[in-house]
């Protein structure tokens, strides 16, 4: 069985300053970008992470820069927090010849080899197998990074899951399994695609330990994330984290909604527990930072925002005549 | 200038009723529904929210959660439960999304639902209707925007079928439905919004009857798909400088009807077969080969495909622009044919 993580004592001011500064990237990126889509000035799909972010926060600062990540559709929040920058994230979304894909890929396949960041994916369930792959070669050279595989509810639905956990399991490879239960794939709640309540059981079904937390709380995630990080990468193989969490935006894009598959009350009551103010009036609480300190962490996030979207707008397109570009490697 | 041919013979005229090419695909399978009790349909978000390109819209108020089911997001099983169901004689039809999702149930259509009648000595059919939407233009990049009819047509025991309008959606969808084997209808996503005239009343276009979409005496071109409005598009800029273009959609890639196509090269004499997928291994190379296996003396230039380049589909607009055929690139085309003489 899955255990329930212990709700935090005092963490480090410098801790959770990390997470604060991660989280308000997420959420500005994001909503930046919903304002960038509504506006009609970026093409193709774009699936927004707020709401979520303390489950990205939390992970990524438990990683050193060389552990690796697989993420998903919905995966700015992940690369944000893993070091992605903010304008080749941009360009990307815009197109651009300096996107993170060389305007190649666009919002569901951002990556940053450079950063660990293996890409998000367009299909789900597909980044699981990858991650094993890579704790497989971080083993295989004898390095002791660790992979960290990113993925919804929905998601353990599909083959791709079951395979990767066994065989992480199996193999023992040092990949950590975060479900972030967000309640829906796409438009349906979890009652209605899975029978049990909490994914992390289906960890058990491979020999893998688990553990559950509130995927609002920051600080929770980031001890157990730190925790599972720790046994793989001392050799004591995968475990899965489900983090409880919740998408403020629909599937897809800002609004839009056909049918109303969930309630404004729901929304609503998440939304009051809300990650960022959490985490900041437990840190005014504590006195691990004071407001002023928080403040400036928007303030310098939205200043480097905007840089990064200006220039985004100003970066060229990219050249039709190199269409064939990186289909193939030398 | 639309011709009638032999396979509208069998359907109803158009009506002066207009549809687009969703709505015409939603009304040719609730009236497929209505026809037969065994119909039923599953798939990701289909039911309660009416599918993610409102393929589905309203029929779960009709049929209910017994003939309308939302499933996990699990294509293989979602496949195999319509191979299973389908061999004991219900006709599923299962939606695949993104045409690009069947790289993760590609098993259960190739090597389960395809083969099935055959390697169980003829004793089971399996009339499964696998739905899904193909095609770029949305900015979709590329896993989410593929053309992927080459890899089904190519598979002894499938069908394939693409509609270039509302009209040919509806009246494939129903003979798909209709069909004893697993058909792949190949709906393109780009063409969701366009409207034609659709009959009101069920009916059903043959597979393996291609259609001349319009005639012409100077060239042929073989267009699949959303291409067929491009290669039309062609045809009329072509004809305001006295260039005769004959189109031909097959409809249906698999069966593939080879015969109208040779009588119009016959009639023509040059070929451009055009197709969103990419060149390299596409259908145009089994076209032009069977062209000039049949009726090679009758051509007066080789023939010529136009395609996607070899490459992954691009995100960017301007790439993905660049890299769909489109009616400029038929114009030429059929430009580079009639300067071979
Ligand atoms: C193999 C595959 N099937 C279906 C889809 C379409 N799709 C994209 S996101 C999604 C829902 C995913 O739900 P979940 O894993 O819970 O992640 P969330 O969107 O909640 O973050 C679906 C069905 C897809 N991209 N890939």
């Amino acid at each position: 069985m899955a255990q329930r993580a212990s709700t935090a004592s005092k963490e480090s001011a410098q801790v959770i300053k990390d997470l604060h500064e991660r989280m308000v990237r997420i959420r500005l990126f994001e909503t930046e970008a919903g304002k960038l889509m509504e506006a009609g000035k970026l093409p193709g799909f774009l699936h927004l992470y707020v709401g979520q972010e303390a489950v990205a926060a939390g992970v990524m600062a438990a990683l050193r820069d060389d552990d690796q990540i697989t993420s998903t559709h919905r995966g700015h929040g992940h690369a944000v927090a893993k070091g992605v920058g903010f304008r080749e994230m941009y360009a990307e979304l815009y197109g651009r010849a300096t996107g993170a894909c060389l305007g190649r890929g666009g919002s569901m396949h951002i990556n940053d080899v450079t950063r660990g960041m293996l890409g998000a994916n367009g299909i789900v369930g597909a980044g699981v197998p990858i991650a094993v792959g890579a704790a497989f070669a971080a083993r295989y050279k004898g390095e002791d990074s660790v992979a960290v595989t990113f993925f919804g509810d929905g998601a353990t639905n599909i083959g791709a899951f079951h395979e990767g956990a066994n065989m992480a399991a199996i193999l023992g490879l040092p990949v950590v399994f975060v479900c972030e239960n967000n309640g829906y794939a796409e438009f349906t709640p979890q009652s209605k695609h899975m029978l049990i309540t909490d994914v992390a059981e289906r960890a058990a079904a491979y020999g893998m330990p688990s553990v559950i937390v509130d995927g609002m709380d920051a600080v929770a995630v980031h001890r157990a994330a730190a925790e599972a990080v720790d046994r793989a990468r001392s050799g004591e193989g995968p475990m899965m984290i489900e983090a409880k969490t919740y998408r403020y935006f629909d599937h897809q894009g800002v609004k839009g909604l056909r049918h109303p598959y969930r309630s404004d009350e729901e929304v609503a009551e998440w939304k009051a527990r809300d990650p960022i103010d959490l985490l900041e009036a437990r840190a005014v609480a504590d006195g691990t930072a004071t407001r002023a300190e928080l403040d400036d962490a928007w303030q310098r996030t939205r200043d480097e925002i905007a840089e990064a979207i200006a220039y985004a707008e100003a970066s060229p397109l990219p050249d039709t005549a190199d269409l064939l570009l990186n289909v193939y490697s030398g | 200038m639309t011709t009638l041919t032999e396979t509208q013979a069998v359907a109803p005229n158009r009506t002066a009723r207009k549809l687009s090419y969703v709505k015409a695909f939603n009304e040719g399978l609730a009236q497929a529904m209505r026809e037969d009790e065994n119909v039923f349909v599953a798939g990701e978000d289909v039911a309660g929210y009416g599918g993610v390109f409102r393929m589905f819209d309203n029929l779960l108020d009709e049929f209910g959660p017994r003939r309308m089911i939302d499933t996990p997001i699990s294509e293989a099983a979602l496949v195999g439960l319509g191979v299973g169901a389908a061999a004991r004689g219900l006709r599923p039809v299962v939606d695949l999304m993104f045409m690009d999702f069947i790289g993760v149930c590609l098993d259960q259509i190739v090597n389960q639902a395809a083969k099935m009648k055959y390697m169980f000595g003829g004793s089971v059919s399996v009339p499964l209707t696998i739905t899904t939407a193909s095609g770029a233009g949305l900015g979709a990049a590329a896993q989410h925007s593929q053309s992927l009819e080459a890899w089904l047509a190519h598979v002894p025991g499938l069908k394939v079928v693409m509609p270039c309008d509302a009209y040919t959606a509806k009246g494939l969808t129903v003979s798909a439905i209709r069909d004893d084997n697993p058909v792949v209808v190949m709906l393109n996503k780009v063409l969701l919004g366009s409207t034609c005239e659709v009959p009101e009343e069920i009916y059903g276009i043959p597979l393996g009857q291609a259609h001349i979409a319009r005639q012409g005496s100077d060239v042929t071109v073989i267009a699949l798909g959303r291409m067929v409005g491009e290669a039309l598009a062609a045809a009329d800029e072509l004809a305001t400088e006295g260039v005769e273009v004959e189109v031909i959609d097959p409809r249906t890639v698999q069966p593939l009807d080879t015969e109208t196509m040779f009588a119009s090269v016959r009639r023509t004499n040059r070929v451009l077969v055009v197709h969103e997928a990419v060149t390299f291994g596409g259908l145009g190379a089994e076209i032009a080969a069977q062209i000039q296996d049949t009726v090679f003396d009758h051509l007066d230039a080789p023939v010529l495909r136009i395609g996607a380049p070899f490459s992954p589909v691009p995100f960017s607009p301007v790439l993905e622009k660049a890299y769909v055929p489109d009616r400029a690139r038929i114009v030429q085309g059929c430009r580079r044919l009639l300067e071979r003489s």
